[in-house]
C-alpha cells in the first residue's frame, strides 16, 4: 500500500513537473506545405524558422502538411502541445486555421497569403512581390531582343495578375513594343509541367523567361535555350549562371523574428501584414553583371525609389486590355484595388482562364 | 542447393496471424531505423504509436483517418478477390467527390433532411460509374483494367482542377481555386462537441456489414472467390464472368465514390484541389494487410491510419522526418509479404551433391 502510494505521488509530481515545464517555455510552430528541401516556397520559410531558432527560442515544424482534412489536426496539434504563436504557411491552410484558433483564445496564429481573420488571434502576412517584378519587367524591357516576355503563371488569383501587370507596366515603360505571352500551369510545384512551358514560350520566341512557380526547373531550360531567366522565391542563381539575370528572394526572417518576440513579450496584436522592399521581405538576389553595368545601376536605383515610396508598381495612368483606364494619370493604385486585382492592363496577350 | 516448395496445409490461423506478425516486425524494424537516426527507438516509437491515440481527440481522428480507408478498402476486396485488379480508387473517390460536391453546390444555401442523403447518394453513384469505365472496356473490349483505371486517375484529377478553378469557383474567393463551403445542410453531422469524428463512420459500418454479407452468404459472394481461385473453374461452373466483373467494379467505385463524398462533407466542407492525400492508393495496401477480409479491414485501417497521426506527432515531438510514416507503410506490406511467401512457399536446404560439383 505504501509502495503503491509512493508510486502514484512520485507520477503526480513528475507529471506536474513535466505539464509546468510545458507551460513555461515559450515555443514557435510551423506548418509547411512542401517539403524543407524545395529550393522555393518551404525552404524560405525554413529559412525564417532557422533566424528564429538562433535567437534561442523553441521551434517546432511539420513538413508536407496536406491541404485537405489533414492541416486541421496539424494545427490543431501544435497549439495542443504548447506552442504559443503558430505560421500556417500555405493559402490551404486558411480556413483550418481559423477553426483552430475559435478553439485555442491563448495561441496567437499568423496565416500566410490569407484574407480571413476570423478571431482576434489570428493575423495573416504576405509579401508584395510585384515591386520585385517591376525590377524584373525593367531588366527584361532592356535585355529583350524578340520584344516577347515569356511568363509561366500558376493560378489566376490576384497575387498572380499583379506580378504579370507589374512586369509588364515596367517592361513597356522602357521599351513600348513589349509583348507579354502567359502559360498557366495551374500547379505551384511541377518540375515536368514547368519546363514544358518554359519550351513552349521560348518556341513561340520568347528571349526571356519568367516563373511565378517554386522548382528550378524553367530557369534550367532558359539556361540549356540560351536566353535570360529569372528565379523565383530563394536565389536560383546557381541552377542557371549563366541565365540567371536576378531571382525575387522571399525573405520571412525578419517577421518571424519580430512576431516571435512580440508573442514572447505579450505585445503581439491581430494585424495584415503586406510587406515589401522596404522591409525586406521581397529582396532581390545579386545582378548579373551580363547585362552591363548601366542597366545594373539602373535597377538598383530603381529598387532603391520603390522602397523608399517615391515609384510605385503601379502608377497612373494604367490601361485595361480594352483600353479603357484604370489607374488615372499621376494616381497610383491603392491596396485595395491591388488586392482584388482580376483584370490584365494593356500589352497582356490572352485571357485569364475563368 | 536450395528448394523451393509449394507448401499444401496452411493453418487458417496463422494465416491471420501473419499480419500480425508483419505489424510487429515492422515496429522492430522502425526501432532500428530510429536507433540509426540518433533518436531513443522506445521514445520514438512511442510517440509514433501511443502518444497520437492517448486521448479522446486523437482516437476521434484516428477514426477520421481510416474512415475513407476502410471504405475504400473493402471495395478494393471485391475486385482483388475475384482478380480483377482495380488501381484506381483515387479516380473513382475523386469522382465521386465531383459529383456529390456538385450536388451540394447545386443545394448551396438550402435546408432540409434530404440534402444530405441526395448528396450521399450521388457521390456513391459517381464513383460507381466512374468504375464501370475500366469494367466495361475490359469486358467488351479486353483492355487491360490495371492500365485503365489508373490512367483514370488522372483524368478525374484534372476535372477536378478545372472545376475548382473555372466554374464552380467562389464567386467570392478571389480566384483561388476552391468552391464555396457547403451549408450546414450539406454537412456530415458531428457525434461529439469539439471531435471531428462524423456519421461516416455509420454508413463505414453499415458497407462492412453488407459486404461481410455479400461475399460469404450470397451466390454472388460464392462466385467472386471461386473466380478468385481459378478462373477456368468459373467458367467450367457456368458463371457469368463479364456481369460478375463489372458488379466487382461497381461496387469497388461506389464504395470509393463514398468515401470521397464522407470527406468533402465531413472533415473538409467544400471542394478543392487536394481532397485526397492519396487514400485511394493507400487503401491497396489496407486491403492486402487485411487479408481481403471485412473484418480484418477493419483492423488494417486503424493501424495504417495510426501511421500517418504517429509520423505528425513523431515530427512535432522529436522532429522525426515526416517520411517515416510512409517508411513504416512501406514496411508493413514488405513484411508482410516476405511472410506470405514463405507461409506459401517452402524452402529446402538440400546438401550439394557430389556430381554436382
Amino acid at each position: 500500500m505504501y509502495k503503491l502510494f509512493l508510486r502514484s505521488l512520485i507520477s503526480v509530481l513528475f507529471l506536474l513537473g513535466f505539464s509546468l515545464n510545458a507551460n513555461a517555455e515559450f515555443k514557435v510552430g510551423f506548418v509547411y506545405v512542401g517539403p524543407t528541401g524545395d529550393h522555393g516556397w518551404t525552404y524560405q520559410h525554413h529559412e525564417g524558422r532557422n533566424a528564429v531558432e538562433a535567437l534561442g527560442i523553441k521551434t517546432t515544424y511539420v513538413e508536407s502538411v496536406p491541404e485537405g482534412a489533414d492541416a486541421e489536426r496539424v494545427i490543431r496539434q501544435l497549439a495542443q502541445s504548447g506552442h504559443d504563436l503558430i505560421f500556417t504557411t500555405s493559402f490551404g491552410y486558411m480556413d483550418p486555421t481559423n477553426k483552430v484558433a475559435k478553439d485555442f483564445p491563448n495561441v496567437k496564429f499568423e496565416h500566410a497569403t490569407g484574407y480571413k481573420r476570423e478571431h482576434s488571434n489570428v493575423s495573416t502576412y504576405s509579401a508584395r512581390f510585384y515591386e520585385g517584378r517591376t525590377l524584373l519587367g525593367h531588366m527584361a524591357g532592356k535585355m529583350t531582343k524578340t520584344n516577347t516576355i515569356g511568363y509561366i503563371a500558376s493560378f489566376p488569383i490576384p497575387e498572380v495578375i499583379r506580378g504579370i501587370n507589374a512586369m509588364t507596366l515596367a517592361a513597356q515603360k522602357v521599351n513600348p513594343d513589349i509583348k507579354t505571352k502567359i502559360v498557366w500551369v495551374f500547379t505551384w510545384y511541377d518540375p515536368g509541367k514547368e519546363s514544358e512551358a518554359a519550351q513552349a514560350l521560348i518556341d513561340q520566341g520568347a528571349d526571356i523567361i519568367m516563373q511565378h512557380t517554386d522548382s528550378t526547373a524553367p530557369v534550367q531550360v532558359a539556361e540549356k535555350a540560351g536566353v535570360w531567366s529569372f528565379g523565383q522565391a530563394s536565389d536560383m542563381q546557381r541552377f542557371a549562371p549563366k541565365s540567371i539575370l536576378t531571382s525575387i528572394i522571399d525573405d520571412w526572417a525578419p517577421y518571424y523574428v519580430e512576431r516571435s518576440i512580440a508573442a514572447r513579450d505579450g505585445t503581439w496584436k491581430q494585424q495584415d501584414t503586406w510587406h515589401g522592399l522596404k522591409e525586406g521581405m521581397v529582396a532581390m538576389a545579386p545582378y548579373n553583371s551580363a547585362m552591363g553595368s548601366d542597366l545594373v545601376k539602373e535597377v538598383e536605383q530603381l529598387q532603391k525609389d520603390l522602397a523608399s515610396g517615391k515609384a510605385h508598381s503601379f502608377t497612373g495612368p494604367i490601361y485595361d486590355q480594352k483600353g479603357n483606364i484604370l489607374v488615372a494619370e499621376g494616381a497610383v493604385a491603392d491596396d485595395g484595388m491591388l488586392a482584388g486585382m482580376n483584370v490584365y492592363v494593356k500589352g497582356v496577350e490572352g485571357d485569364i482562364p475563368q | 542447393m536450395i528448394k523451393v516448395e509449394k507448401r499444401n496445409d496452411i493453418s487458417r490461423s496463422i494465416y491471420f496471424l501473419t499480419p500480425v506478425l508483419a505489424i510487429f516486425l515492422t515496429l522492430f524494424g522502425g526501432g532500428i531505423i530510429f536507433f540509426i537516426l540518433g533518436f531513443n527507438p522506445i521514445e520514438a516509437l512511442k510517440f509514433f504509436f501511443i502518444t497520437p491515440i492517448s486521448d479522446l481527440y486523437g482516437l476521434s481522428e484516428l477514426l477520421v483517418k481510416a474512415t475513407p480507408l476502410c471504405l475504400i478498402a473493402i471495395g478494393l476486396s471485391f475486385c482483388f478477390k475475384s482478380n480483377n485488379w482495380n488501381i484506381g480508387a483515387e479516380g473513382q473517390l475523386i469522382f465521386g467527390g465531383i459529383v456529390g460536391g456538385g450536388v451540394a453546390l447545386l443545394f448551396y444555401n438550402h435546408d432540409g433532411f434530404y440534402v444530405l442523403p441526395i448528396i450521399i447518394l450521388s457521390g456513391a453513384f459517381g464513383g460507381m460509374l466512374f468504375a464501370m469505365i475500366p469494367a466495361i472496356l475490359k469486358t467488351y473490349f479486353n483492355t487491360n483494367e490495371i492500365l485503365v483505371s489508373l490512367m483514370l486517375v488522372y483524368v478525374a484529377k484534372l476535372l477536378l482542377d478545372y472545376l475548382v478553378v473555372g466554374p464552380w469557383s467562389n464567386p467570392e474567393g478571389f480566384n483561388f481555386p476552391e468552391t464555396r463551403q457547403f451549408s450546414e445542410s450539406a454537412r456530415m453531422p458531428i457525434l461529439f462537441d469539439g471531435l471531428r469524428i462524423h456519421a461516416g463512420i455509420f454508413i463505414t459500418l453499415i458497407t462492412v456489414f453488407l459486404s461481410w454479407l455479400i461475399l460469404y452468404k450470397t451466390y454472388l459472394g460464392f462466385q467472386i472467390k471461386v473466380s478468385g481461385l481459378s478462373l477456368k473453374t468459373a467458367k467450367y461452373a457456368g458463371f457469368k464472368g463479364k456481369t460478375m466483373i463489372i458488379i466487382v467494379f461497381m461496387i469497388s467505385g461506389a464504395c470509393a465514390g463514398l468515401a470521397g463524398v464522407g470527406e468533402i462533407t465531413g472533415p473538409i466542407g467544400q471542394l478543392h484541389r487536394n481532397i485526397s492525400p492519396d487514400y485511394g492508393f493507400t487503401a491497396i495496401i489496407v486491403a492486402f494487410l487485411g487479408r481481403l477480409n471485412p473484418i480484418g479491414i477493419i483492423f488494417a485501417s486503424l493501424i495504417v491510419a495510426l501511421t500517418y497521426l504517429g509520423a505528425e506527432t513523431a515530427q512535432i515531438f522529436l522532429q522525426v522526418p515526416k517520411y517515416t510514416g510512409q517508411v513504416f507503410q512501406g514496411m508493413i506490406l514488405f513484411f508482410l509479404l516476405g511472410s506470405d511467401y514463405l507461409l506459401f512457399f517452402k524452402i529446402k536446404f538440400l546438401g550439394l551433391k557430389k556430381n554436382e560439383l
